[in-house]
């Protein structure tokens, strides 16, 4: 690595490629591939990576364009800069792919995840869940006398911040749908 | 359009509308209406193989002998399964072919029906791409988008599954010109800056090298000579690997002759020792690089290969250049040209002074005997007695086909078919067939050892049934020759399983099948069986009693760098460490 040490937003596409394509740090990117929607593509797209021995952090998949059926997977990945290289050049290989973006190197971007949480508790505890949920902008889709069920936006540390907090709590079922991701402007 | 076809008569259509004179294949319930059309019809040749693993190997020796797409068809379920070898081979060398597979009728998929298999699941990790066509009105289209996405870019194998139902019901035939244009559509030029850098390297090189591969020879006959004219310009050496072999003539002043872990001992050190090395569609396999950690330490690397992917995988690369090898080099001879610029002849002089110190170990020397048939004599001998012929080459696996590679010269592409990236034992004989069959006056020989032979030896029964007059040059040792050298170098000479026992009686065997069975042991008597294999109008098995424990060297042990080759005469024990034996 390059005494910066700077890991996001340096890139080849950058005027100055920071990134030393031999070091063996662990990178986290996270990656947007368009692709025909079409039987078997995100088989191709999982075979690749269990085939070569890649990493998948998340994983989300669905149609953005019904007319030219075309789907949006992104994808959160680990590796060193020449695997995270290699994973984006493989990615670019499948037939039915027809764009693959490395979002954290292409510029700022938003990712935001979607998770429910279940909390069964009575009590302070019902009162603290609910009091920490308002400060972390979760809203309340169901509940009974014994629980909630929260739902909550935002960037993974985010969601993983409020599961910390739920644990104690009575933090009882999780469901997160993995990373959606934008470039910005 | 025109009146309605039904599935099977679309995709007979199909593959006339592509050019397709010839369909190995197998038939089976699921495939039973195109069975029916080919019948009907005298077009396409159908060869009737005895193995589908053999029709697709078959389609790959058509494929890598012309240039064309290669077409095998088989039926559902094994059918499908048994042409899995065949399809892992064709992607891991670039082989453009397609197979058609059958499958269960639409509405029994996934019940689990007689001869059903999740054929797109099974084929999807070893296919450029596969389609499951789930109507007659997607058919035609799919199978012109197949052979499409086989010949293009990077060429591989591509497998359409054709559910019966599909293959009986009607629609209308869209045409090859008409069909959808695929988003698919590789870059072929390459960046001008970047092969502008390159011309500059080349002119201040002083000790460079071109090590081409396979890329050069499925980029057509134009690459071929475009590099044949870009060594002449330059006077650099150049090696191959054993796929690209051909691409330059074994003949030219320039060879070094192949590279890699049986390559030859002046071309390993020369791309150890360079300073410029050129890669022209090659992939830094790992046969080539040795260690990884100290391959050519000391060089400049560019690298031409039209998937981007294999920029950066195994090397790391100063100048790549994406594209196609006969559109870049074309660029490249342009810009050298242009601007009058000349190399360092100096220096490459010298470079070419210490190439020739190198070449004087004579690396491929062995010690003949008076007695005992050594499997380099025989080829030697080979290539000494069919030089000049309109000749094609195949071979199976193992220590064989790394002699033929050493001995045999090939001075054009397309004569050389072998099995690189997947190690296929039992590919060389189908892979013949096809040779033969889109070559039916040419000579054909399929290199082989007695243990890949019997791997694929039912079709000898096609190749008498076509009087395809392959002949079978069988270098016999009574060993998996290979396996007994590694066994030999890394496991205190223990011969785990790695002997033939009750081989059967080859000349017996060609008989039984109705071809000719020739049998040598004596080096006395081995020109004049070769000549009498060769002058035998018809398919031949020549079985030729080795010597049993030859080594093939010279050889870079496993896990160590181009500089550490084993020699011939050299002491082989102990000769892999401890980290490099768990190295294939």
């Amino acid at each position: 690595m390059s005494p910066l040490k700077i890991k996001k937003g340096s890139s080849r596409h950058s005027a100055y490629d920071l990134r030393d394509p031999n070091a063996d740090v662990i990178e986290r990117h996270t990656l947007a591939v368009i692709v025909d929607n079409e039987a078997g593509v995100l088989a191709r797209v999982i075979g690749l990576f269990s085939g070569r021995g890649y990493n998948i952090e998340s994983l989300t998949v669905a149609e953005i364009d019904h007319l030219g059926h075309t789907s949006r997977i992104t994808i959160v990945t680990t590796g060193t800069p020449a695997v995270i290289e290699q994973i984006k050049a493989q990615l670019g290989r499948i037939v039915p792919v027809h764009e693959v973006h490395d979002l954290t190197v292409e510029g700022a971007c938003v990712e935001r995840e979607l998770a429910l949480f279940k909390v069964a508790g009575e009590g302070d505890k019902r009162v603290e869940a609910l009091r920490l949920a308002d400060v972390f902008r979760a809203n309340v889709v169901d509940s009974t006398l014994t629980s909630f069920t929260f739902e909550i936006t935002g960037s993974p540390e985010k969601i993983d911040a409020f599961a910390e907090l739920m644990r104690p709590l009575g933090l009882a079922e999780m469901a997160r749908t993995g990373v959606a991701a934008l470039a910005r402007g | 359009m025109t009146q309605p076809r039904t599935g099977a008569q679309m995709i007979v259509q199909a593959l006339k509308d592509q050019g397709v004179d010839v369909v190995f294949g197998y038939p089976g319930g699921a495939v039973l209406p195109i069975y029916d059309e080919i019948f009907l019809q005298n077009e396409i040749r159908h060869i009737l193989v005895r193995h589908e693993q053999a029709a697709v190997h078959a389609a790959e020796g058509y494929a890598r002998s012309t240039g064309k797409v290669g077409v095998a068809l088989v039926t559902s379920g094994p059918g499908a399964t048994n042409a899995v070898t065949g399809l892992t081979d064709a992607l891991m060398d670039s082989i453009p072919i397609v197979v058609l597979s059958g499958q269960v009728p639409t509405f029994m998929i996934g019940n689990d029906a007689f001869q059903e298999a999740d054929t797109v699941g099974i084929t999807r990790p070893c296919t450029k791409h596969n389609w499951l066509v789930k109507d007659t009105a997607s058919l035609s289209s799919t199978i012109h988008e197949a052979f499409h996405v086989a010949r293009s870019g990077r060429p591989g194998p591509v497998l359409v599954d054709i559910p019966k139902d599909v293959q009986f019901a009607s629609g209308s035939y869209t045409p090859k010109q008409k069909a959808r244009t695929s988003h698919y559509q590789p870059k072929l030029k390459g960046d001008t800056a970047m092969i502008e850098q390159l011309a500059d390297a080349i002119a201040t090189a002083k000790r460079p090298i071109f090590y081409t591969g396979g890329g050069v020879i499925n980029s057509g006959p134009a690459a071929s000579q475009l590099l044949r004219e870009l060594v002449e310009q330059t006077g650099f050496p150049i090696t191959s690997t054993l796929m690209g072999l051909g691409a330059y003539p074994a003949s030219g002043k320039n060879w070094l002759g192949m590279l890699g872990m049986h390559g030859l001992y002046e071309a390993n050190l020369a791309m150890h020792g360079c300073d410029l090395m050129i890669n022209v569609g090659a992939r830094f396999d790992d046969r080539i690089t040795g260690r990884v950690q100290d391959f050519s330490p000391k060089s400049k690397k560019a690298h031409i290969d039209i998937d981007p992917s294999s920029i950066n995988k195994v090397i790391h690369v100063d100048m790549p250049i994406i594209g196609d090898v006969a559109h870049v080099l074309e660029d490249l001879l342009r810009i050298w040209k242009s601007k009058g610029r000349k190399t360092n002849a100096e220096a490459v002089a010298k470079w070419w002074d210490q190439i020739n110190e190198w070449k004087k170990v004579d690396c491929l020397q062995y010690s003949n005997s008076e007695t005992t048939i050594k499997p380099q004599y025989a080829l030697e001998r080979l290539e000494a007695l069919t030089k000049g012929r309109d000749r094609y080459i195949t071979t199976e696996v193992g220590q064989h086909q790394m002699w033929a590679a050493q001995y045999l010269g090939f001075d054009e592409p397309h004569r050389w078919m072998t099995s690189g990236g997947l190690g296929t034992m039992g590919y060389g004989q189908p892979a013949a067939m096809g040779v033969q069959i889109a070559h039916k006056d040419s000579l054909v020989i399929n290199i082989a050892g007695e243990a890949s032979w019997l791997m694929n030896m039912q079709e000898m029964g096609t190749m008498v049934q076509y009087h395809l007059p392959v002949k079978q040059f069988i270098l016999n040792n009574e060993r998996l020759g290979m396996v007994r050298q590694w066994q030999e170098l890394l496991h205190g000479e223990r011969y785990s399983q790695s002997w033939s026992e009750a081989l059967p009686d080859f000349v017996k065997l060609a008989e039984a099948f109705g071809a000719k069975g020739i049998q040598c042991s004596d080096p006395k008597d081995l020109d004049d069986a070769i000549m009498e294999m060769l002058d035998y109008d018809g398919p031949v098995i020549f079985d030729c009693l080795v010597e049993k424990h030859e080594n093939c060297l010279p050889m870079i042990p496993s896990g160590e760098p181009h500089n550490k080759m084993l020699l011939p005469n050299s002491s082989t024990k102990d000769a892999i460490a401890a980290p490099g034996a768990v190295l294939v």
